[in-house]
């Protein structure tokens, strides 16, 4: 059997991963080593008057002041309007949320390195807090940056001619959309552990990353360092989701501390203090109005888009990002004339903003979809009816949208009607009527989106993005036994990248997967990557080691030919092996010839040898499209306010599949997350803006037993712009469901008035909403 | 997430177990299967100086039966119960009841007599044993007594027990053949505390009526006048009547709340008279 693209296999890391095996930051013991505890600020915004240390614990104890030469983090951005913030890894003056870092305390375990903790006081004049993002636009809100005189860190505008339509526009529809602020919950959290190496005069920080190079990037500006004095590991990765593609205010405490002291210093995140500093994603709100004719043809859309950024700018990715992407991509898979949109980036007393799964999507993606589905109501058509006549045509492809978005490939009406057909949608309406008389409600949402993917150069640079992905590069490797060894700065951290690297190496190669060995993550051993982030893994890294592999494959020609008295051309490729006619010689054979026997070869053989580098970019810098429908079929309960997903079934189309297993797998992790969003995870404050969810009994994931039988359909558009026609797709599923589901309970709870546009759709809001429309009917009566 | 230091001792008697307890003025907290604990340790939401084990107390894992009650040892674990090994008072409740407790790993180690003396609002068997009528069999430093578990929890966390007081013993009155329960709650998911619970117990041979809402933010609420209407009746009480009840309890009730407790309590009693 092949192991090459499109092999549906098992993947090799999951051994290691199942069993235990793994090697993650927590498993790692160094000599001497020590753990670290942090002083988290008690309140969300105030000034710090003093902290005091422990008596004799000067050295076991540290602040802003000890951290003197540290640079604070600070993302510029180039675009108009955008206010950069200092963030020092120990607070600096203010604090500005509550889990902020005030100190560092190490000692020989966790435990006591916490008694350390309780140990030091800190006092805090405390400034009225910023918790609600629509009020900290207004003129009289408090500051967290007083130097801005604002609390903005960006705005942007777009403009187009909607005042013409709200003339002559049939129908408007208008909405207010919100989305909750949210954890990622991977299943590992931050971690990290630094020691200075004597011997290789570098500082080594393993870290819990999926941007090593980046983070060696960051971490020598701010300490001051060459880039050659910073080695960072990523060991196994538990998860990352977008958590881990920043850098880390304590990775930047934990290096410090190891240097100044000479001692391996570790620390490792835990779930409160993920739930409370980790509290950090996919807070939006949308004002929106739509413009439609008679048939729900969208003629445009009015946009205003707040995202609750938190306090502070992260590196690299900016406070901006969000924003700039919701702008985007609200426009999503349809095709409409007229657009305007206004976004702000507003500064809270939260933690700092990090994209997570779907980046701004989810939340795009809830709104648009919620809007088409307000619109069919309003001109009493079926919602997917109205939907695929709105979406963008196969024959309109490649199409630019409205944004200037380039959508390479795809047939996206056919996904809703492929969605269409496998929920059932023909016979659902008799069925739903039939449980309607029965006094159960029963609803059916869709929910369509495009995911751009493997964003290139001129993306990042328009978003004005301190630090700009370009090149791909990766190393690909035939060792004297002949077995490969594949080497790439990107990092998995659970997508499978170590079985589908090794699968795209095998596609040129034919060496069966289980000879190929993949090395990521350590900037020491690896070629340059910007990191796993944008669902970029496996077209760039994939590209790149496809590049690589392709020109090994014709050095393996060139000496097979020495080998087979034939010419390089007469080579073929198979099982392993090169073959002519039906002489052949093993990989093995050919590693020996060059490495250990190279008297077999002959004197004027290429000297290049059978170790390759190649860098790898995309013929569009613009990004690749997935596309996908997601069609949801829920029972709502009207007296608890519960919503059960009887089925639910994806069609997504994201180019050539490398292996359709871990796809799949891709596909039900990321809408199991969605299904997070839609209808469980809430952070929540009070007014002081102290977190109410620092655990797992309050902020609520959804386990096995709340999700459905994702059922998959699949197409295969091939890019035609990437090596093997790939796409990404490691985001794409975590971004429909908030649609789906809620498109689903609004349909179920029509006959009750009542209408979700918040998510998580908790059972007290499902509840909380149809107890007072029944109110407002009674009083009306 | 690491707790406070703190010593722990296992006492094989009662009377160690005391004075453990006595010994000590500030701050000695028994443990039994550290569910709920062991969380609020490692928070340092408690900080006790010294936990007492109650896992080797004689006869605290015993379960045992007489003619009129079955009695469980406060240490018995949920799993014990879930998985049948305590003979049934009332057709199957116990074993409904335990089953739907957190997930297997919490029953496989938290106890009857944990989750009782812990007093949750929300949690099962605060509810369940007032339904079922229960006493609380608990050794002080002057003997044994007994606490009706009607009035043994005072409100969200505290219970009628004195501090050197040990909870030995559940004692659940036998029920006839007649007996109909029902037991339902609301959960956000499968194995969380639950928003709303409502349990009842009725028994024509003996004529027992209980009517019991918990996750109420306090003390289950036990409402005689919902009793007394089923027992009168025969019939499911009108949602309607059973809000009007939760919003006379005096107890600090939403909206919300109030109408997932009414639900959850007809859907018990519906439950419970539906075979009947």
């Amino acid at each position: 059997m092949t192991t090459g693209i499109g092999a549906r296999i098992e993947r090799k890391e999951d051994r290691r991963l199942l069993t235990g095996q793994a090697k993650f930051v927590g498993d790692i013991k160094l000599p001497r080593q020590w753990e670290a505890a942090f002083v988290r600020s008690p309140v969300a915004h105030g000034r710090i008057r003093a902290i005091r240390k422990p008596e004799g614990m000067a050295d076991r104890v540290f602040t802003a002041a000890d951290l003197s030469d540290i640079r604070p983090i600070r993302a510029e951005s180039s675009l108009p309007t955008y206010n950069a913030s200092d963030q020092y890894p120990l607070a600096s003056g203010k604090v500005r949320f509550v889990g902020e870092c005030v100190a560092i305390c190490i000692a020989p375990t966790r435990a006591e390195a916490e008694d350390l903790a309780e140990q030091v006081e800190i006092e805090i004049d405390p400034l009225p807090p910023v918790i609600d993002a629509l009020k900290a636009r207004e003129a009289d809100a408090p500051l967290l940056h007083e130097e801005w005189g604002n609390n903005l860190f960006l705005t942007t505008f777009f403009d187009g001619d909607i005042e013409t339509l709200r003339k002559t526009a049939p129908v408007v529809v208008e909405r207010e959309y919100s989305t909750a602020r949210q954890c990622m919950n991977p299943m590992e959290g931050k971690g990290t552990l630094a020691h200075w190496d004597e011997k290789a005069g570098q500082l080594v920080v393993y870290t819990s990353t999926q941007v090593p190079h980046l983070i060696r990037t960051g971490i020598s500006e701010c300490l001051g360092l060459d880039q050659g004095q910073v080695r960072v590991i990523a060991p196994d990765v538990g998860g990352g989701f977008g958590y881990k593609c920043v850098l880390q205010p304590e990775e930047l405490s934990v290096s410090w501390v190891a240097r100044k002291t000479g001692r391996p210093i570790r620390w490792t995140e835990d779930r409160r203090e993920h739930l409370v500093a980790g509290a950090n994603t996919r807070q939006h709100h949308y004002k929106l109005t739509a413009f439609a004719d008679e048939r729900g043809r969208l003629l445009g859309l009015d946009a205003e888009i707040t995202v609750d950024v938190g306090a502070y700018s992260v590196w690299p990715f900016t406070a901006c990002l969000e924003a700039a992407q919701a702008g985007g991509n609200l426009p999503g898979p349809y095709d409409f004339g007229t657009y305007r949109c206004r976004t702000f980036s507003v500064a809270t007393n939260k933690p700092a903003f990090t994209p997570y799964r779907g980046v701004a999507r989810p939340g795009v993606c809830f709104a648009m979809e919620l809007t088409i589905d307000a619109i069919a109501r309003a001109v009493g058509r079926e919602p997917s009816e109205v939907r695929k006549e709105n979406l963008v045509p196969a024959g309109k492809m490649p199409f630019t949208n409205v944004t200037k978005k380039f959508y390479d490939s795809g047939d996206y009406p056919e996904s809703v009607a492929q969605a269409e057909r496998h929920i059932g949608l023909a016979g659902f309406r008799a069925r739903q009527a039939e449980a309607r008389a029965n006094g159960r409600f029963l609803g059916i949402g869709f929910s369509t989106f495009t995911e751009q993917s493997a964003h290139g150069t001129k993306v990042f640079a328009a978003w004005g993005l301190p630090l700009v992905p370009g090149y791909e590069q990766a190393m690909v490797k035939i060792t004297p036994s002949g077995s490969v060894e594949v080497r790439s700065g990107n990092h998995s951290f659970g997508q499978g990248l170590e079985t589908t690297l090794a699968q795209v190496a095998s596609e040129w190669l034919t060496v069966d997967i289980s000879r190929i060995n993949v090395t990521m993550g350590d900037t020491g051993l690896t070629p340059y990557s910007t990191g796993a982030y944008a669902s970029r893994g496996m077209v760039m890294a994939g590209g790149a080691v496809s590049k690589a592999a392709e020109v090994l494959a014709g050095r393996v020609k060139t000496h097979a030919a020495h080998l087979l008295q034939c010419k390089p051309g007469d080579i073929r490729l198979s099982d392993g092996k090169a073959w002519f006619g039906k002489a052949h010689v093993g990989f093995e054979d050919i590693a020996r010839a060059w490495y250990l026997r190279p008297d077999q070869l002959p004197d004027d053989v290429e000297t290049a040898g059978l170790e390759v580098t190649e860098g790898y970019k995309p013929e569009i810098d613009t990004g690749v499209f997935t596309y996908a429908t997601h069609a949801a079929i829920v029972e709502v309960d009207p007296d608890t306010g519960k919503v059960a997903i009887e089925d639910y079934y994806i069609f997504e189309d994201c180019g050539r599949r490398v292996n359709p297993l871990i796809l799949e797998g891709q596909a039900y992790g990321g809408a199991a997350q969605g299904i997070g969003t839609a209808l469980f995870e809430e952070v929540l404050y009070d007014a002081n803006g102290q977190p109410l969810t620092s655990t797992l009994a309050d902020y609520v994931l959804p386990g096995p037993a709340e999700l459905p039988h994702f059922r998959l359909g699949h197409a295969e558009t091939l890019s035609p712009y990437t090596r093997h026609g790939i796409k990404g797709v490691g985001e794409g599923a975590a971004i429909a469901p908030g649609g789906a589901i809620v498109n689903a309970i609004n349909d179920a709870l029509s006959p009750f008035g009542v209408e979700i546009n918040a998510i998580p759709a908790t059972p007290e809001k499902v509840l909380g909403a149809i107890l007072r429309a029944s109110a407002a009917r009674e009083a009306a009566e | 997430m690491k707790p406070s230091p703190f010593e722990i001792s296992r006492p094989v008697t009662l009377d160690a177990a005391q004075a453990a307890l006595r010994g000590d003025d500030h701050g000695t907290k028994l443990i039994s299967g550290g569910q709920s604990l062991g969380p609020m340790l490692n928070l340092r939401l408690a900080r006790p100086a010294h936990l007492v084990d109650v896992t080797a107390l004689p006869g605290l894992a015993d379960i045992r039966e007489t003619d009129s009650h079955v009695e469980i040892g406060a240490a018995v674990t949920h799993a014990r119960i879930e998985d049948g090994e305590v003979p049934d008072p009332i057709a199957g409740m116990l074993r409904h009841v335990a089953s739907g407790i957190a997930y297997r790993a919490v029953r496989n180690r938290g106890t009857i007599g944990g989750s009782l003396c812990h007093a949750d609002p929300a949690a099962d068997w605060v509810t369940a044993m007032t339904a079922l009528g229960a006493v609380l069999v608990v050794r002080g430093g002057t003997g044994a007594r007994e606490i009706p578990m009607a009035g043994f929890m005072l409100g969200a966390y505290r219970t009628a027990m004195a501090e050197d007081e040990v909870l030995t013993t559940i004692r659940i009155p036998r029920y006839s053949d007649q007996a109909r329960w029902g037991y339902y709650k609301i959960c956000r998911k499968v194995g969380e505390f639950a928003d709303a619970i409502a349990a009842f117990v009725a028994d024509p041979a003996s004529r027992t009526c209980r009517v019991v809402f918990g996750s109420t933010g306090g003390a289950p609420f036990v409402s005689a006048e919902l009793a007394r209407q089923i027992a009168t009746t025969g019939a499911v009480p009108p949602v309607e009547t059973v809000k009007a009840v939760l919003r006379d309890s005096g107890l600090n009730l939403s909206d919300v709340k109030i109408h997932q407790l009414a639900i959850a309590h007809s859907r018990a009693v519906t439950e419970a008279l539906s075979d009947a």
